[in-house]
C-alpha cells in the first residue's frame, strides 16, 4: 500500500512537471518545418543528438531561433548557412563533400574496393591451386596411400 | 611475410584507435577562425545604463572570455585568468552568457574581477553568433577585429603563455 501511494505520488509529479510545448499549438505547419529542419542538425552540447531531439539550453535557443528565422520569412537554405557560419560543417548531419570531408564520404567504397581487390587476388589464387593435376604415377601413389598401402610393400 | 600480415593489419587497427582516441569531440573546428568577429552591443554588467561594443575595441589585440557563474569549467580557469590579468599584458573583455544579473555580480566579487569589462549576454544571441556551445570560451580578436584563435573549456597558463601571447604580440607587430 506503501508502495503504491509512493508510486502515485511519483506519477502525480510526472504529470506536474510535464508541460506541454507552447508554441506547437500556435501554428502546426511551422513546427513541422522546424522539427524536420533541426533534426538534419546537430546538437553541439550532447553530439550524438539532433537539435530537434536535444533538450540541452543551447539546442532550445537554437531552435528559437530557427523558429524566428522562419517566421522571418528565411529559407532552410539559409537558416542552415547561417548555422554552418557559427559551427562549422559539423553542425551537418549531412555534411557538404569537399576536400576536409573527401575521407568520409569516400572512404568507405575506398575501403570496398580494397576488398574487392584482395577478394579477387585470392579467388585467383585458389584457382590455380585446384587447377594442379596430378600425373599418372603420382594418381597411383595417392591411390595405394588411401588404400592403407605402405609405399615399401610397392 | 604472410606471416606477419595479421600483425600488420592489427598495428594498423591499433594506429587508427590511438588517433581516433586521443582527439577530443568536443573540439569542434571554429569556423570563424581567420573571419571578423561579430559585432555587438551589449550593457555592460557593472553599470548596465551604459553599453559597449566591438566598435570600442577596434585598433586594438584583445581576449574575449565567455563566462558564466553557473558554468563550473568557469572556476577552475578563473583564477588563471586573474593572475594573467595582474601582468596587464592584453585586456580580457567577459561575455557573461545566459547568467543571472546578481549571480554574475557576486561571482565576481567572490572569485576576483580579471575583466577590463564585462557584458551582458542574458538571452544568449551574441553567443549564437559567436558559435559559444561549451562555456567557458576563449578568443583571441586582432586590432582589425578578426577572430585569430578559439579555444573552448577552461584555458591553461600553457595555453595562455605559448599560444596566445605570442600569437597577440604577432598581430600587434
Amino acid at each position: 500500500m506503501k508502495i503504491a501511494g509512493a508510486l502515485l505520488l511519483l506519477m502525480l509529479y510526472g504529470i506536474g512537471l510535464a508541460r506541454e510545448a507552447p508554441s506547437a499549438a500556435d501554428d502546426p505547419a511551422l513546427e513541422n518545418r522546424v522539427m524536420k529542419l533541426t533534426s538534419d542538425l546537430r546538437c553541439l552540447v550532447c553530439q550524438n543528438q539532433s537539435l530537434a531531439d536535444s533538450h540541452a539550453d543551447l539546442a532550445i535557443d537554437l531552435k528559437n531561433q530557427v523558429r524566428s528565422q522562419m517566421r522571418a520569412g528565411k529559407s532552410d537554405a539559409e537558416i542552415r548557412n547561417y548555422m554552418v557560419a557559427r559551427y562549422g560543417d559539423f553542425v551537418l548531419y549531412d555534411p557538404p563533400f569537399k576536400a576536409s570531408t573527401l575521407l568520409l564520404w569516400a572512404g568507405p567504397f575506398a575501403l570496398l574496393v580494397l576488398g574487392l581487390f584482395v577478394l579477387a587476388v585470392y579467388l585467383r589464387r585458389r584457382r590455380r591451386l585446384v587447377e594442379t593435376e596430378l600425373t599418372p604415377s603420382e594418381h597411383a601413389r595417392a591411390q595405394a596411400l588411401l588404400h592403407g598401402e605402405s609405399e615399401k610393400s610397392q | 611475410m604472410k606471416r606477419f600480415l595479421p600483425l600488420l593489419i592489427f598495428l594498423v587497427l591499433v594506429l587508427f584507435l590511438a588517433v581516433g582516441l586521443s582527439l577530443n569531440p568536443r573540439e569542434v573546428p571554429s569556423p570563424l577562425i581567420g573571419k571578423a568577429a561579430p559585432a555587438f552591443r551589449l550593457p555592460l554588467l557593472q553599470d548596465p545604463g551604459r553599453s559597449f561594443g566591438t566598435e570600442d575595441l577596434k585598433g586594438k589585440v584583445w581576449i574575449l572570455n565567455v563566462w558564466a557563474s553557473w558554468c563550473t569549467a568557469c572556476l577552475e580557469e578563473h583564477p588563471i585568468l586573474v593572475e594573467f590579468s595582474k601582468a596587464n599584458v592584453l585586456p580580457i573583455y567577459g561575455l557573461n552568457y545566459k547568467d543571472k544579473h546578481e549571480d554574475a555580480l557576486k561571482w565576481l566579487s567572490e572569485h576576483g574581477n580579471p575583466y577590463a569589462m564585462s557584458i551582458e549576454d542574458g538571452d544568449g544571441r551574441v553567443g549564437i553568433d559567436y558559435g559559444v556551445y561549451g562555456v567557458p570560451e576563449t578568443y583571441l580578436i586582432d586590432g582589425n577585429g578578426v577572430i585569430r584563435y578559439k579555444r573552448v573549456g577552461p584555458v591553461t597558463p600553457e595555453i595562455l603563455q605559448n599560444k596566445i601571447l605570442p600569437m597577440a604580440k604577432q598581430f600587434r607587430g
